[in-house]
């Protein structure tokens, strides 16, 4: 077996030296009846061309995005990934290394670490951000847990504009809560959450741009929920959106979640991502996940090391802010190596042309018949309504080799009102004649 | 995997960076905002203008200043920076709880198919019929080789594995009607996640000590039970990398009690392919595809962590999952009667899955039970060859995949095994996991893995004894003093703690705000 470096006779001299008879004498302390004696009717070891061939055949029965026009989004996006950061995270230092817990021979991640937390608290201009975490749904139930420990208060009222697998996350972290408020779904941008606001309120949930694309008032809302002593936090589905919008740290935001697969990492079908998280200063000690701090070694040389970690639970156990072990490592080194290469200039011009080309889509897609555009304010992600039921259509474009959109009701199955919804998303990959072949494949469908 | 990080004080010095290439191969290397600025940008993308913007007056008015490099110049600076690190592939990296075992660039290859890292998690699942047969396949293998009836993909590592365990067990006693059952069995050996993902979920963390052999009493389990016990926690093989001999005598005792027993499977490849969680009355586990099916550690994340179910918390899984269906494999995205709901936002960690599956069938299920027995056969050989200059704390018997020591040795020599694990950087390996597990004082735990070929494994060994007997013979100072040869000296992690500084800030920002 080609991983395998043993010899028989090196196995053999080896158990020499031990003084054991065989290998079963060194699982001696498993009983009897659970050491296994059948074969388990799994394959046998494989050659690599073989495996190979395995796994192409798997491939090759998905549709990939560069197959065909392609507007899936709803946080997830297909962006481009430069070669040089898919080249650079497979060098053998990023990616077989472990956790930095040695920081002597460890100081390439600690850097780059530090080097992510200060972009990442640049771009939500907030004062400091954690070394990411697993993604963003899962940021944004560690967001709200976070706020009930800072303001000691339970009320939590997530906007109808949340995307709702990250609603349905909270909803697991907070089982049975009665005090976790979700607003019904808003798909024309419509907002009644700061009626919601009282003195017992933790912290509102806003997305921005929402699920379905609308741009939110962040400054309206951080305002009244200071007014009751409750936080902001503001979630973003889609990175690239800062490079137009103002930081959410300029509005008021008391905690910033965010989804940083746009930047660095493929779409992968949903994993691996990894999640942003930026913070105030004062609320540090409650931030969840790993920090990485800057100090100095023996020497007085300027270092790197993971720091604060009597947050975490291997210090702290069963006090622990949070039960998190790790940090989403690799995908934090694609998304810095990828904002490094852009810098703010490219950034920028790589958010100009998101928005672009959306305009672009709005427009087309506000020409076809039956299609009735809902937002009057976007970056890259819009919702339609459609005269026919969206999950058909989409299935019918599909078949097409179209890729259209997210069909609202796959994520909302028991609200009839959104059944008729699509939502769409244009990036810098999305050509004219990619909204050409959808608005006349659409034309089609619903003449 | 954890392990605490006590600095021994350094020297203070002065803050202060040198902008020298460095020395011979070892850089040191400014920070990105060091040596980018605003304007310097390494993609190539046009310049386009808009008419009418749709942003609201929601346009950006803080500045982003991020630092942007060129091509050459990114490259030269991660190059540069990842040369600071150890890694599996350029030397031993003993970890002991960890796995640090090779990953197989097979794994990245298929990964990277489009096929898998160009689907979007949303897009129709006519579409991604492939995908859900290679996470049918998956489950199929973690079902045959754990014996359990349900896997849960979805948990982004190890961690969130715990948690989604833990929740179904919730789950499983709230529709019994069991849910006064509030307090969780944690054996005092147990990773700090344990007891952190108990507390997290409301539950009351009752510790079980450790017996003088290392391993849990059946006794002290029974003695610790009531009817308000939920479940236990139980590491197996345990952090002191032993087989846990009452394993199923816990197992049917907390059943016994009405409890449920999760198993942290992080020591899974001790025993992958030659006992199977499910045989020993496990009803959940998870398992670390990024430790036992080589998945990358990649510097910290990304992990994975599925759960194998009993069939008494299989009905508990979370969405989503996949199903056969008239149409070809289904994706179940909202299940009737659901309880648990859903953990992460999409179908969890596709990346790794592909890798695991990848690493599955290269072994097969024949070369998987070999690395098992190899991973345990290094073990113990390191164990038997240093058990003479080192002090083992629990006697004379088998360990399974990890050889653990304690700091007994050590005794009048002034060096703690802290400064022991520095000195072993300069000799170019990476320090095994030190001061833990905590039932175990100056604990030194060293998981070889599968991957140490003998002769690494001797050279470690030969290290290791040579080591031992400059320590004993008071040669502190090489102790105390390492690391010498590393890019970095010890490091003030003091200081760090006490005046954080998290981010990089332009100078002039700097001295403002000390005025």
């Amino acid at each position: 077996m080609r991983y395998l470096p043993h010899s028989e006779a090196e196995r053999a001299e080896m158990l020499g030296v031990i003084g054991a008879a065989n290998i079963d004498a060194l699982f001696s302390a498993v009983p009897a009846k659970a050491l296994r004696t059948f074969d388990l009717g799994l394959p046998a070891h494989s050659p690599e061309f073989l495996v190979e061939a395995h796994m192409k055949a798997l491939a090759a029965k998905n549709h990939a995005g560069a197959d065909g026009p392609f507007f899936v989004g709803a946080g997830a996006y297909r962006h481009h990934v430069p070669a040089t950061v898919d080249h650079l995270i497979q060098r053998s230092e990023w990616l077989t290394a472990y956790t930095p817990y040695q920081p002597e021979i460890s100081q390439g991640t600690l850097q780059m670490l530090f080097e992510f937390q200060t972009q990442v608290a640049k771009l939500t201009g907030m004062d400091v951000a954690n070394a990411s975490l697993y993604d963003g749904s899962t940021g944004t139930a560690e967001a709200v847990l976070m706020a009930r420990r800072l303001t000691k208060r339970n009320k939590i009222v997530l906007s109808g504009g949340l995307h709702p697998h990250y609603r349905d996350v909270v909803k697991a972290y907070l089982k049975d809560d009665a005090d976790l408020e979700c607003l019904s779904a808003s798909p024309e941008g419509q907002g009644d959450i700061l009626d919601h606001i009282d003195e017992a309120t933790a912290a509102i949930v806003i997305q921005t741009p929402d699920f379905y694309g609308h741009l939110r008032d962040m400054k309206l809302a951080a305002d009244a929920a200071h007014a009751k002593g409750a936080l902001l936090i503001v979630v973003i589905t889609e990175v690239v959106s800062l490079g137009l919008l103002e930081a959410p740290g300029a509005l008021g935001a008391d905690i910033v979640v965010a989804e940083g697969q746009s930047i660095g990492n493929a779409l992968n079908f949903g994993g691996p991502y990894l999640g942003l998280m930026a913070t105030r200063k004062e609320f540090i000690r409650q931030m969840p996940g790993r920090l990485c701090g800057e100090t100095v070694d023996a020497e007085g040389q300027r270092g790197f090391v993971l720091t604060l970690s009597t947050r975490e639970q291997h210090i702290r156990r069963e006090k622990a802010t949070s039960n998190i072990c790790t940090n989403s490592g690799l995908c934090a080194l694609a998304f810095s190596i990828h904002m490094g290469l852009l810098g703010e200039a490219g950034f920028t011009r790589l958010a100009r042309l998101n928005h672009a080309n959306a305009c672009k889509l709005a427009d087309a897609l506000e020409a076809v018949n039956g299609v009735e555009l809902l937002n009057k304010t976007f970056f890259n992600e819009m919702t339609i309504r459609t005269s026919q039921p969206a999950a058909g259509l989409i299935e019918r474009l599909a078949t097409r080799g179209i890729l259209g959109g997210v069909p609202v009701s796959r994520l909302e199955p028991s609200d009839p009102s959104v059944a008729n919804l699509i939502v769409l998303a244009a990036t810098e990959l999305t050509t004219d004649a990619d909204i050409a072949a959808l608005c006349a494949a659409l034309a089609e469908e619903l003449a | 995997m954890s392990m605490n990080n006590q600095g021994r004080p350094t020297g203070t010095g002065t803050s202060g960076f040198a902008s020298t290439s460095g020395s011979a191969l070892l850089p040191n290397e400014p920070l990105l905002f060091e040596i980018g600025d605003t304007e310097h940008s390494g993609v190539d993308l046009p310049d386009v203008t808009i008419s009418t913007s749709r942003l609201g007056g929601f346009e950006r008015k803080m500045p982003l200043d991020l630092a942007g490099l060129t091509e050459p110049e990114a490259m030269r600076h991660y190059v540069r920076l990842s040369r600071l690190n150890h890694s599996i592939d350029s030397g031993m990296y003993p970890l002991g709880s960890c796995t640090m075992k090779h990953n197989p660039r097979l794994n990245e290859k298929m990964a990277r198919l489009p096929g898998f890292s160009d689907i979007h998690p949303l897009q129709p699942v006519s579409t991604v019929q492939g995908a859900l047969e290679l996470m049918n396949q998956l489950s199929h293998w973690l079902m045959t080789l754990t014996n359990t009836a349900a896997v849960a993909l979805t948990p982004k590592a190890g961690a969130h594995g715990e948690l989604l365990g833990m929740m179904a067990i919730k789950a499983a006693q709230d529709a019994a009607g069991q849910s006064h059952r509030k307090i969780v069995l944690v054996p005092e050996s147990a990773h700090g996640t344990n007891p952190a993902t108990a507390a997290f979920l409301g539950y009351t963390v009752k510790p079980i000590p450790a017996r003088s052999d290392g391993t849990v009493d059946v006794q002290a389990v029974k003695d610790a039970l009531s009817p308000d016990v939920a479940a236990i926690m139980l590491t197996n093989p345990n952090t002191c990398g032993l087989f846990e001999p009452q394993v199923i005598e816990i197992a049917r005792a907390i059943h016994d009690a009405g409890a449920f027993f999760y198993c942290d499977g992080a020591n899974f490849n001790a025993i992958m392919g030659v006992v199977r969680p499910g045989d020993l009355g496990i009803d959940a586990m998870h398992i670390n595809l990024h430790k036992t099916f080589s998945t990358p550690h990649g510097g910290g994340g990304p992990g994975a962590g599925p759960v194998v179910l009993s069939a008494a918390l299989a009905p508990f899984a979370p969405v989503p999952f996949v199903r056969k269906g008239d149409n070809g494999l289904e994706l179940v995205e909202h299940a009737e009667g659901e309880v648990l709901g859903r953990i992460t936002a999409f179908q969890g960690q596709m990346g790794m899955y592909v890798r695991a599956l990848t690493y599955m069938l290269s072994h097969g299920g024949d070369g998987l039970a070999q690395a098992a027995q190899d991973a345990v056969l290094n073990a113990n050989y390191i164990k038997a060859r240093l058990a003479h200059a080192f002090s083992v704390p629990f006697g004379d018997y088998p360990t399974m995949h990890e050889a653990l020591f304690d700091d007994t040795f050590l005794a009048g020599t002034g060096v703690t095994t802290l400064d022991f694990a520095k000195a072993l950087i300069d000799e170019g390996f990476h320090p095994m996991t030190m001061y833990f597990p905590l039932v175990v004082h100056g604990a030194m735990l060293i998981e070889p893995t599968e991957s140490e070929s003998k002769q690494t494994l001797d050279r470690f060994c030969d290290v290791m004894e040579e080591l031992a007997t400059d320590a004993k013979a008071g040669n502190s100072e090489r102790f105390t003093s390492a690391p010498l040869k590393a890019p970095r000296r010890r490091l003030d992690e003091t200081r760090a703690a006490r005046s954080p500084i998290l981010k990089w800030e332009r100078p002039a920002e700097t001295l403002k705000a000390a005025e």
